[in-house]
């Protein structure tokens, strides 16, 4: 029975496909002279390029991590090219490349469409310079910003110059020190006081020319008093040598402001050999610097040959809380090392961690998740519940929870278990005239409830397409 | 078939899972999907009829059924899918008098010309409800004995081996 199983979910990338269009691109290589030609080609500021260069040294002297639960060929940084973007300069859609247009559309999101049908409003990164804006005019009548980073850079020096790195520092860690050194762009939103997003914000990425690692920097305000629900979906097409991706993403709300955060990740994962596939190393981070602010993740990640990624929040307002709902599927040969953190220090501060992994095949799946009450933080609240699914007797999952509390006024909860689809579980379901394949999904759809509930509609749709997509036969 | 514990299925509410084997079934047979409405008006008809509260609709698929429960929803699952032929695995085992009564009136709707029933059980009990054309005794994996109804009364006043020892000698 599991074989079968095996050759459903071994099925081909269905996004995978690369469209040909003309590339400008920087030389493979890592040095200042790289840097520089980024910054040129993105008409920066001098204080950007220092900030760039100054990073770029401080990541010369760190080391890549080794302590996750990963195993994968070292990667060449030597051997990547650090910049690539479509040659023309686009300025309204008619320009846009008629094949990005189509490749978008074999994704499922043509620009025209979504612009009519679902108002949001759509950052579409295309490689590494932003192709398209739009609904742009309309938000910025209720004051609020929605571009790419490198127009921010040049248009709102002060926003991005007083948040950028404030999440993250620039030497948080090796790959976040490599993006603030290579980031070629990204998105950049702002809220202002009391004005409530009426559209959900989305992006989506794509990498596509041939080696070009992809370096995002998004950064998110809510001022006071702000709403933003904010949309990630990213894919790639198919491709035979391991691609870099190493993002970084900064969120901040003020006083009484939130930000809800919205991901589906498919990366191509590679094939069931472990050949190819995107390398995900991310950071990403929320603050709730204001109080009774808030800062909610939900992602779901079926993608990349391994992933590395924690989003976590910073809770420094009082009464302020921090969310992560995660589904991470990893099937063929996929890794996946990822969880969240969650850092009390204001008072009556409180999360929630809800994480569903998901391994097929040979699929490794590892929850790692750490909860840091600090001594300030009274009565702080946590519940973290990590549950496991194992499909086939390859797979394998792993939980690392790491608790510190220091002040005993907390209270944290921690749940986890892990579980197999059992044969008969399948058997009933398949009794009842469900194809096997049905019966996969509906239970993994099952496991993955709490969190796609999270998801904006649209986007849940979505997912639950990319499930079955993924573990067809497994999931739908 | 429905099992003698039916399988729990976490995060799978029953009504969509129903409706879900529904289609599929309905699909087979070369018919149209059932829209929501009509679904439920189907639904509806048939808790009524078999004295199922609504709640359990909701509730994930078996997950923290009574025994009860558990044994109605099977039933509730044979009345929406319509097989051909049904196998059900001691059906009555775990169930007090109303719920009995409530799951064998569900099964003696269902008999028709078309249909066939197997159940299988241990107690003559089923028998106050149900009126079975034939009786089998299964032992060591094959039939041993067929007979008419009345075999389950004999059964029940002298036991298997009595009955079988009688049937082998005669």
């Amino acid at each position: 029975m599991s074989r079968q199983i095996d050759s459903f979910i071994a099925q081909e990338y269905k996004l995978g496909f690369e469209t040909d269009i003309e590339t400008e691109q920087a030389p493979l290589g890592l040095n200042e002279g790289i840097i520089a030609f980024i910054s040129h080609k993105k008409n920066e500021p001098q204080w950007m390029l220092d900030w760039r260069l100054k990073a770029y040294k401080r990541w010369l002297k760190m080391i890549e991590p080794k302590w996750s639960h990963l195993s994968f060929s070292p990667i060449n940084y030597q051997n990547i090219s650090y910049y690539s973007a479509p040659k023309k300069n686009i300025n309204s859609l008619d320009e846009v490349d008629p094949q990005i247009l189509a490749t978008y559309e074999r994704l499922g999101i043509p620009l025209e469409e979504q612009k009519i049908l679902a108002g949001i409003a759509v950052d579409a990164v295309f490689d590494s310079v932003s192709v398209k804006t739009t609904f742009s005019e309309k938000l910025s009548q209720l004051g609020i910003i929605f571009c790419s980073i490198s127009e921010a850079i040049q248009e709102y020096p002060k926003l991005v110059k007083k948040y950028l790195a404030s999440v993250v520092p620039m030497g948080d860690n090796y790959f976040a020190c490599l993006n603030a050194a290579v980031f070629t762009d990204g998105t950049f939103a702002y809220i202002p006081k009391n004005v409530k997003c009426p559209m959900e914000l989305s992006t989506y990425f794509r990498i596509n020319a041939l080696n070009s690692g992809q370096f995002e920097r998004t950064l998110i305000i809510a001022d006071e008093g702000s709403y933003v629900s904010y949309n990630e979906g990213c894919s790639a097409p198919m491709r035979d040598e391991n691609q870099l991706h190493a993002a970084v993403v900064e969120l901040i709300t003020l006083k009484d402001a939130e930000i809800k955060y919205s991901t589906i990740q498919n990366w191509y994962p590679g094939d069931e050999n472990g050949k190819g596939g995107i390398y995900n190393f991310v950071t990403k981070r929320g603050k709730c610097l204001g109080d009774n602010s808030k800062i909610s993740w939900t992602r779901v990640e079926t993608g990349a040959a391994i992933t590395w990624k924690y989003p976590s929040c910073i809770l420094l307002g009082d009464n302020t809380r921090g969310e992560f709902y995660s589904v991470a599927i990893t099937s063929l040969a996929q890794q996946a090392d990822t969880g969240s953190k969650m850092l009390h220090l204001g008072k009556n501060t409180s999360s929630t961690i809800i994480s569903k992994g998901i391994s097929a095949l040979k699929g490794s799946n590892t929850y790692r998740g750490l909860v840091k009450v600090r001594p300030q933080a009274d009565n702080a609240r946590n519940f973290t519940q990590c549950d496991s699914l194992l499909i086939g007797d390859r797979s394998a999952a792993h939980t690392y929870p790491y608790i510190d509390v220091q002040n005993p006024s907390a209270q944290v909860e921690h749940e986890a278990t892990t579980s197999k689809i059992s044969d008969e579980q399948l058997f009933y379901a398949q009794a009842r005239g469900l194809s096997e394949e049905q019966a996969i999904s509906l239970i993994v759809n099952g496991f993955c409830k709490e969190v796609l509930n999270q998801l904006p509609m649209e986007f849940a749709v979505e997912a639950k397409a990319l499930l079955s997509l993924t573990l067809e036969g497994s999931v739908g | 078939m429905s099992f003698q514990n039916p399988i729990e299925i976490p995060g799978v509410n029953t009504i969509y899972f129903l409706r879900t084997a529904l289609n599929e079934q309905r699909k087979t047979r070369g018919e149209e999907e059932l829209s929501s409405p009509e679904f439920m008006k189907i639904l509806y008809e048939k808790m009524k009829f078999l004295e199922i509260d609504k709640s359990i609709l909701q509730r994930s698929l078996n997950v923290g059924f009574s025994g009860g429960e558990k044994k109605k929803s099977e039933v509730l699952q044979m009345m929406i899918l319509e097989p051909k032929l049904i196998l059900l695995d001691e059906i009555d085992s775990g169930l007090d008098i109303d719920a009995l009564k409530s799951v064998t009136k569900g099964i003696n709707a269902l008999l028709s010309k078309d249909v066939s029933v197997i159940i299988v059980t241990h107690y003559s009990r089923l028998l106050d409800y149900i009126h079975p054309n034939a009786v089998h005794i299964l032992s060591e994996g094959k039939i041993v004995k067929t007979a008419d109804a009345s075999l389950a009364k004999e059964l029940e006043s002298r036991g298997y081996e009595d009955v079988l020892h009688t049937s082998s000698t005669a």
